[in-house]
């Protein structure tokens, strides 16, 4: 316990040096070599879970959501996340008949893009690893929802004062020195937590040490510039409902070249479009009696 | 309906500048047209359903979902509506930065639509934000690493401009001199602010997507997307002034009686630079194609013919239209030519945010019949709006008092 408690100061100390300014700022000079190493995060280990979905009913709990559906229901389709539930696990069978599970959740990523996306910043990276939502600032826009590349906020559209929704990674357990309340139930050892630095190595070990056991890939290692959610599994990704498309690279920065288009505009335009203004009537000044002043009649 | 013809000195102040000289009971059974039946219809319909959005929520009244967060009101009225509205700044740079002085007369109608235009987006866009009220925090919270943070200050920004430059026919109609003087003399300035502003905004529209990549079909997407939105926003401009004078000429043409100008002569140039846009957005359009390797989407399925629809039925021929009637002098021509133009930015923007978006989700979004009404409403509101204040205020003419210049 007491080595529990050091390690989260320790690393809250880590975190909150690596990130001093922002996340993304952090992570543009390149300084570390597994992005967001020190953050908290999970592995989740597909070829261990036995689908009990224990963790559905605990995020309930924790978050003070309606029950879960049960087993029939819940595995006759593949179900998305919604506002009402934080996390969902689907079942997928292999070709041996066998059954894989997938639990779906927020990512949580290193970068985010719907928090580099919001306006009014109600969704906001916490530098010790969980992407938090603030509904009193959020004024219901849905960018976020553009934004990330697994749609993974998500709006309460039934309601006249919307929130957006989606899991919170248990910040405030977390900020007491708790697990999430998924990891905390989960029975097989799918869900793994510890700092992102680590788990990237152990996943490492697992997957490249045992090739005919995994898929040689860790799903959020470098999806979207590296998630604090990481997967492994003995199955194709996209067979457990994975996005394959989603770019490597951090979101945030797709848009850093459109937003440097407005120092420019503001530096350049105004001293550029005088001079086209003088340019244009300098022919006034000389020849037409009293234009010159006037040359611009509104 | 209401004829501008010249008011008998005697009426009351409003029997003057309200009822166009009538009295209320005249006035009155002037409304009585056809076309505001319909469009008292429509608003009948529409405005209510903006109340009711406030209180059932969007679930009840959009077609919205999880994965589709954006639908008609942000894909038509926000982004279809300010690229319509560009011909504010494009013809306010043109007259007086450029000092094409020929046209004078279409800059004050542009800036109005452009006015019109910016109102009716964010009339739109609060109908569709969840908690409106809480746009405030764009001004405290700093959220500058989102391209929306940028649009929403541009609106912001751009709204006052055009506000400011709509002020100088507004305080000339009510004849306060004290106030429409100084506007007037910094006219300039707020002209370079308009192109300032309107140069962040409409490219920030387009920068809007490039956070979505894996959402947008490649054909549409590319990282310089911004550019491509500034330049479709000109061209935007130019055509809606095309369209916007013709129709002005045949329905206020009493409002042009005694200030002639030669319509067809401006009609032509406005042509000529269209064709030239178009010309290179088009190239560079093909261009992003290429450097984003999506050269073999083109022509390839639903969405790589549509895009060939886009980029040869609407802008490649309209282009061609442009310089060919330019060439030859036929402003009939260009007017067509204009529609086809507008129709094209139109169809580039609901692309863009609704139908290429989402391509490879198996579910499609179709807006409801209420999320229609609305956005209907909201044109119909601009239209009157419009018609309204031409047929008032010194917009498609100046009020000359006495000194040919215009000063």
């Amino acid at each position: 316990m007491k080595l529990g408690r050091r390690t989260f100061l320790q690393m809250g100390a880590a975190g909150t040096a690596a990130l001093t300014v922002t996340p993304v700022t952090a992570k543009a000079f390149g300084r570390e070599e597994v992005p967001g190493e020190g953050e908290r995060a999970v592995l989740v280990d597909t070829t261990v879970c036995v689908g009990c979905r224990g963790c559905e009913a605990a995020c309930a709990e924790a978050n003070g959501l309606p029950d879960p559906v049960a087993d029939a229901e819940a595995y006759a389709t593949r179900r998305p996340t919604g506002p009402n539930s934080f996390t969902v696990v689907n079942q997928v069978e292999k070709p041996s008949g066998e059954s894989r599970y997938v639990k779906r959740q927020c990512m949580h990523c290193v970068e985010p893009a719907c928090a580099s996306a919001c306006p009014v910043r109600a969704i906001d990276k916490e530098p010790t690893g969980p992407v938090a939502y603030h509904g009193d600032r959020c004024m219901g826009c849905r960018y976020c929802m553009v934004a990330c590349p697994w749609s993974m906020p998500k709006y309460q559209y039934s309601k006249a004062i919307p929130l957006v929704r989606k899991c919170t990674f248990c910040a405030t357990r977390q900020a007491e020195g708790k697990k999430p309340a998924c990891v905390s139930v989960c029975p097989s050892g799918a869900l793994n937590f510890g700092l992102r630095g680590e788990l990237v190595e152990e996943a490492r070990r697992r997957v490249y040490g045992n090739e005919g056991k995994y898929t040689q890939h860790i799903y959020g290692e470098q999806e979207a510039g590296g998630t604090n959610w990481m997967y492994i599994t003995d199955i194709p990704f996209e067979e457990l409902g994975f996005e394959v498309k989603v770019n490597d690279n951090s979101y945030p920065k797709l848009v850093k070249g459109a937003l440097g288009v407005p120092p420019v505009v503001m530096t350049l335009w105004p001293p550029l479009l005088m001079g086209m203004y003088a340019f244009s009537h300098r022919k006034d000044k000389n020849g037409k009696k009293g234009a010159g002043e006037g040359g611009h009649h509104g | 309906m209401d004829s501008a013809t010249t008011v008998p000195a005697q009426g009351s102040w409003v029997q003057e500048k309200i009822f166009l000289g009538m009295t209320l009971k005249e006035y009155l059974k002037s409304l009585w047209t056809p076309f505001n039946i319909v469009a008292a219809a429509i608003l009948a319909v529409g405005l209510p359903l903006i109340v009711y959005r406030f209180y059932a929520g969007l679930g009840a009244t959009t077609n919205l979902s999880q994965t589709q967060p954006w639908g008609l009101w942000i894909g038509f009225d926000m982004m279809t509506g300010i690229a319509l509205a560009a011909g504010g700044f494009t013809i306010g740079a043109t007259v007086e930065i450029f000092g094409l002085e020929d046209y004078h007369p279409i800059e004050r109608p542009a800036i109005l639509t452009g006015f019109l235009g910016y109102v009716i987006a964010i009339v739109g866009l609060c109908a569709d934000l969840g908690k409106p009220w809480n746009m405030v925090g764009i001004f405290s919270n700093n959220g500058t690493q989102s391209v929306l943070f940028e649009v929403a200050w541009c609106v912001c920004c751009y709204t006052s401009v055009l506000a400011l430059e709509f002020a100088v026919p507004f305080f000339e109609w009510l004849g306060w001199q004290r106030f429409y003087r100084p506007l007037k003399k910094i006219l300039l300035a707020l002209t370079v602010l308009s192109v300032m502003f309107s140069t962040m905004h409409q490219s920030a529209l387009g920068s809007l997507f490039i956070i979505a990549p894996g959402k947008l079909h490649p054909l549409w997407y590319s990282e310089s997307m911004f550019f491509f939105f500034f330049l479709s926003a000109v061209i935007a401009g130019i055509s809606m002034v095309i369209v916007e004078s013709a129709i002005s000429h045949k329905v206020f043409a009493s409002q042009f009686e005694g200030h002639h100008f030669d319509a067809d002569e401006l009609t032509l140039g406005l042509g000529k630079a269209g064709a030239v846009v178009m010309f290179a957005y088009f190239f560079l359009k093909l261009q992003g194609v290429i450097d984003n390797h999506a050269i073999e989407y083109i022509g390839r399925g639903f969405y790589g013919k549509w895009w060939l629809v886009e980029m040869l039925g609407f802008v490649l021929l309209p282009s061609v239209m442009y310089a060919w009637a330019a060439r030859n002098r036929r402003a009939r021509v260009v007017r067509v030519a204009g529609v086809i133009a507008v129709t094209g930015i139109i169809l580039n923007r609901v692309n863009i945010s609704m139908v290429a978006y989402n391509w490879t989700q198996p579910v499609r979004y179709v807006p409801s019949w209420m999320e229609i009404m609305v956005s209907l409403a909201l044109v119909t509101v601009g239209i009157l709006a419009f018609r309204w204040i031409v047929n008032r205020m010194p917009v498609l003419h100046e009020l000359d008092q006495g000194s040919p210049a215009g000063h």
